[in-house]
């Protein structure tokens, strides 16, 4: 009974603060705007940081676990070069010590380059990549229909393909292109399986949209030299990353020929660690754009003080009213608490709905897949409720403060 | 000290002693009241009369726990009230006290009902019992199909009688009126001046009443006169209006 009339006694407060603030809903809209906009960038700027960040997650994820690549070339030159211009040190027999290393699961020689595909009539432009019969494993990438090819099917460097789906819509519809044969640079071959979706990568580039074949078929058959883009390799475990990478740089040393005082001939990238790092530096400007949309919440919530002070001055007659029939200091402060509570949390609420609209439209017109979570509502509803009781404090204090006799006098 | 009445050696409903009142402004004090004495009984219907700034208001402010006397004792019931602090006033003021201002002032947000209810809202009260009894408060007053309105949509007498309404809504002992005619005709006035009557007689309720209206004083059974701070007299009203 008792605890019925206190939960019943605050219903009373908090419509009665609804009522008051309704009654001025110009001036009411436009103290809480401030907390309005900081809630909404705030929310709009997390989703923002989030989207980013699983974009990346899925790029890690889509590389594969444990991930390291080894690429020709000094990492003081800056890099490989694309198409036929590939630098001369990689070659398909380092792909095959470096899987003997301890620390390396697996690894594939890996080269690619853009090739029309034909396919009766039709003709598509895609990406095709030499890889070894390790793909799969190494990329976390399994086929969805047929099979992958096989070590004795790189060895003899057959002719056959294995196919993204977006390549294989592309060229062939609906017809399940296992078993049809395309033409890659006047070569035959043969589908024998459609990978998975994949999906873009963080580049927003489509990794669906490819072709791969035996690294053998590619060198000989397409390319016409030995040397290979680039070598993926999977440590055996993510601890392994870093041992798997000195291991390498040694054994790549060693089978170069390349003297003490000699730079590396290529460069060994763990790239778990540059996605964590891009990861991190992703959460730190999503952290310093929260703050700075922070502070506008505590702009608003001056603007809260600002308009409960002149509602505490222009209420004084009421204040002295309620003082005269029995209002104690506490009743008052609660009055005016509340109402600057109800004012912030509200702004809070709709500032919500801004930072959800303002998440959903970039993600309507952006390629970043902007994400909203529970936990930055709660933060931001929690905080603006803060700010609300916090800047309503002062005026509620001052309201609480009064002479009654004086304040009854105010006209 | 019994000049002023303590009938058969019981408790008065208030006593004052020797109650003054000094405001400062500045360096200046002025000296407002000046040695107030009196005793009133429960059940009274005292009206207090006096010039413009013979210090009525400032002694009604001080018996209704508004303000604190600079000097003097303050006994309401026997308890000395002077010293007490404002949330003890407060608290006097919600069970013991109903204010009748000249202004009406009820809260113009809030319906008549609720503002009959404000009183109990502050004693703790939240059931469906408070609205009965603002209702019943109400109907006293013959206001009760009134109270879905705005203190704006009703009339100065009836806005005075809602006040009336409010101060008795939680069967306060004293009832205190500092000119509740003042803002109204004579025929209004006379209609509110019943109504104080009427819970004087029916509910027992002690009224204290300010005016400066010999008609409306005269609705009493007791007139004090003040002039410059200090009581000059206190008498019997025999004959009503
Ligand atoms: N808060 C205050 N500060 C200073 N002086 C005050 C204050 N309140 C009242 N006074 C002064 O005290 C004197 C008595 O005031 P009070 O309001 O009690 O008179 P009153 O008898 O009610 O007069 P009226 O009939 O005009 O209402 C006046 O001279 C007034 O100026
Ligand atoms: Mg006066």
């Amino acid at each position: 009974m008792k605890q019925n009339q206190v939960k019943f006694a605050f219903f009373l407060d908090l419509q009665s603060a609804y009522k008051t603030l309704l009654r001025n809903k110009i001036r009411s809209f436009l103290t809480i705007l401030g907390i309005i906009i900081g809630v909404g960038s705030v929310i709009a700027t997390i989703s923002i940081g989030q989207g980013a960040s699983k974009a990346i997650q899925n790029s890690i994820n889509s590389l594969g676990s444990n991930m390291l690549i080894v690429l020709p070339g000094s990492s003081s030159l800056g890099g490989i070069k694309t198409g036929f211009g590939v630098l001369p040190t990689l070659t398909l027999n380092d792909t095959y010590a470096i899987r003997k290393l301890p620390a390396v699961k697996t690894d594939s020689g890996n080269l690619g380059m853009n090739q029309q595909v034909i396919w009766r009539g039709n003709n598509w432009s895609t990406f095709v990549v030499g890889a070894n019969s390790t793909f799969t494993e190494i990329r976390d990438w399994p086929v969805a229909k047929g099979t992958f090819f096989t070590h004795q099917q790189v060895v003899s460097a057959a002719n056959v393909a294995v196919i993204g789906n977006t390549a294989a819509t592309e060229l062939f519809g609906l017809i399940n292109p296992i078993g049809h044969i395309v033409i890659i640079h006047n070569v035959p071959f043969t589908i024998i399986g459609l990978l998975s979706v994949k999906g873009f990568n963080a580049f927003g580039q489509d990794q669906d949209d490819t072709v791969v074949i035996p690294i053998t078929t590619m060198l000989e058959k397409i390319a016409g030299t030995t040397w290979v883009h680039a070598i993926a390799v999977s440590a055996k475990t993510s601890k392994d990353t870093s041992l798997a990478q000195s291991e390498i740089t040694a054994l790549l040393r060693q089978r170069h020929h390349i003297p003490l005082h000699k730079p590396d001939d290529f460069f060994v990238r763990n790239l778990t660690e540059l996605a964590a790092t891009a990861n991190s530096s992703a959460n730190t400007f999503t952290i310093l754009l929260a703050s700075i949309a922070a502070v506008s919440l505590l702009v608003g919530g001056i603007g809260i003080m600002n308009i409960m002070l002149v509602s505490v001055t222009e209420r004084t007659k009421e204040i002295g009213i309620r003082m005269a029939i029995g209002a104690k200091k506490s009743d008052i402060l609660k009055q005016f608490l509340i109402e600057s509570s109800v004012l912030s949390l509200f702004g809070g609420m709709l500032g919500i709905g801004l930072g959800f609209g303002i998440s959903s439209a970039i993600s309507a017109f952006s390629p970043l897949k902007t994400i909203v979570t529970t936990e930055p509502i709660i933060i931001s509803l929690v905080f603006s409720l803060c700010v609300g009781i916090f800047f309503g404090f002062y005026p509620a204090f001052k309201a609480s403060r009064m002479n009654p006799v004086e304040a009854l006098r105010y006209e | 000290m019994d000049d002023y009445g303590t009938k058969n050696g019981n408790i008065p409903l208030i006593r004052l002693e020797n109650i003054g009142m000094i405001y400062k402004i500045g360096d200046i004090s002025y000296e407002v009241l000046k040695g107030i004495n009196m005793t009133i009984e429960k059940g009274e219907f005292v009206s207090i009369m006096g010039a413009s700034g013979s210090g009525k208001s400032t002694l009604m402010n001080i018996l209704g726990c508004l303000d604190k006397p600079t000097s003097g004792s303050y006994f309401l019931e026997g308890r000395d009230v002077s010293g007490l602090t404002s949330d003890e006033l407060a608290e006097i003021r919600n069970k013991k006290i109903g204010f009748v201002f000249q202004g009406f002032n009820l809260i113009q947000r809030l319906s008549i009902l609720e503002n009959v209810m404000l009183p109990l809202y502050y004693a703790g009260l939240h059931s469906k019992d408070s609205e009965k009894m603002a209702l019943s408060s109400l109907k006293l007053v013959d206001l009760y199909d009134k109270g879905n309105k705005f203190p704006n949509q009703i009339s100065g007498g009836e806005q005075q009688r809602v006040a009336i309404a409010r101060a008795i809504v939680n069967d306060a002992p004293i009832i205190m009126a500092d000119e509740p005619t003042g803002n109204l005709d004579s025929v209004r006035g006379a209609d509110v001046m019943k109504f104080f009557k009427k819970i004087n007689e029916e509910k027992g309720a002690t009224i204290i009443l300010v005016s400066h209206d010999k008609n409306v004083a005269n609705y009493g059974r007791r007139l004090i006169t003040v002039k410059d701070g200090i009581i000059i007299s206190s008498d019997t009203i025999d004959a009503g209006v």
